[in-house]
């Protein structure tokens, strides 16, 4: 199936924070929702551009990002946002 | 428009008021959200049970108004002391690397 939300959270995250990794998972299906909604995500982005920012700003710099997203289809957005240092002492 | 205005006053006012404030979807007595109801647990486990809660799923204007208040896209949002802490995500890493418990002990909160 296309899933156009899913294609635009990762395109617009790889453009605005060139991550090193970056997973985004649909986790709609665990929600009271139809199936093949795209409502529920979670991301994890592992970015350079995190590095000396605090937990709020790399969370904001994700929500800059996904702004039109979030406030059209997507109801929630769960974020994991590492520094590549991070990443490479817990991969998860 | 006047009344939207008054509404970011009126939650300046509202965040100041208690040491934690909640905005979430439904009460601590019964979360109507995953995310919501992680930010309750979180708090329990701190021996955080004094602190208040607004619904916004009772009131709409509230929903949009918080949002744009903090400039945060998503319910649950958390306050301490007046100043935005994040949702459900930070406040739980915080709870993971200890940062909870320094922040709660900042507003003289033993956890």
């Amino acid at each position: 199936p296309s899933r156009p939300v899913e294609k635009a959270i990762r395109t617009k995250l790889t453009n605005s924070l060139k991550p090193d990794h970056l997973e985004v998972h649909n986790e709609s299906h665990m929600h009271a929702v139809p199936p093949g909604s795209e409502s529920h995500f979670r991301v994890l982005v592992v970015s350079s551009q995190f590095e000396g920012l605090p937990l709020i700003q790399r969370h904001r710099l994700v929500n800059e990002a996904l702004k039109e997203e979030l406030s059209s289809c997507v109801h929630a957005l769960a974020i994991q946002a590492k520094t590549p240092e991070q990443w490479g002492s817990n991969p998860s | 428009l006047c009344s939207a205005a008054d509404l970011q006053k009126d939650l300046g006012e509202m965040v100041k008021k208690d040491k934690v404030v909640v905005f979430m979807k439904g009460t601590p007595a019964q979360p109507m959200c995953g995310f919501s109801n992680a930010v309750v647990q979180i708090l329990r486990m701190h021996g955080v049970d004094d602190y208040a809660a607004y619904n916004v799923l009772e009131d709409q204007d509230l929903r949009q108004g918080v949002k744009d208040f903090s400039n945060w896209p998503t319910i649950p949002q958390v306050y301490f002391n007046g100043e935005f802490v994040g949702g459900c995500d930070i406040l739980l890493q915080m709870h993971q690397n200890g940062d909870l418990v320094e922040e709660l002990k900042k507003l003289g909160i033993q956890s």
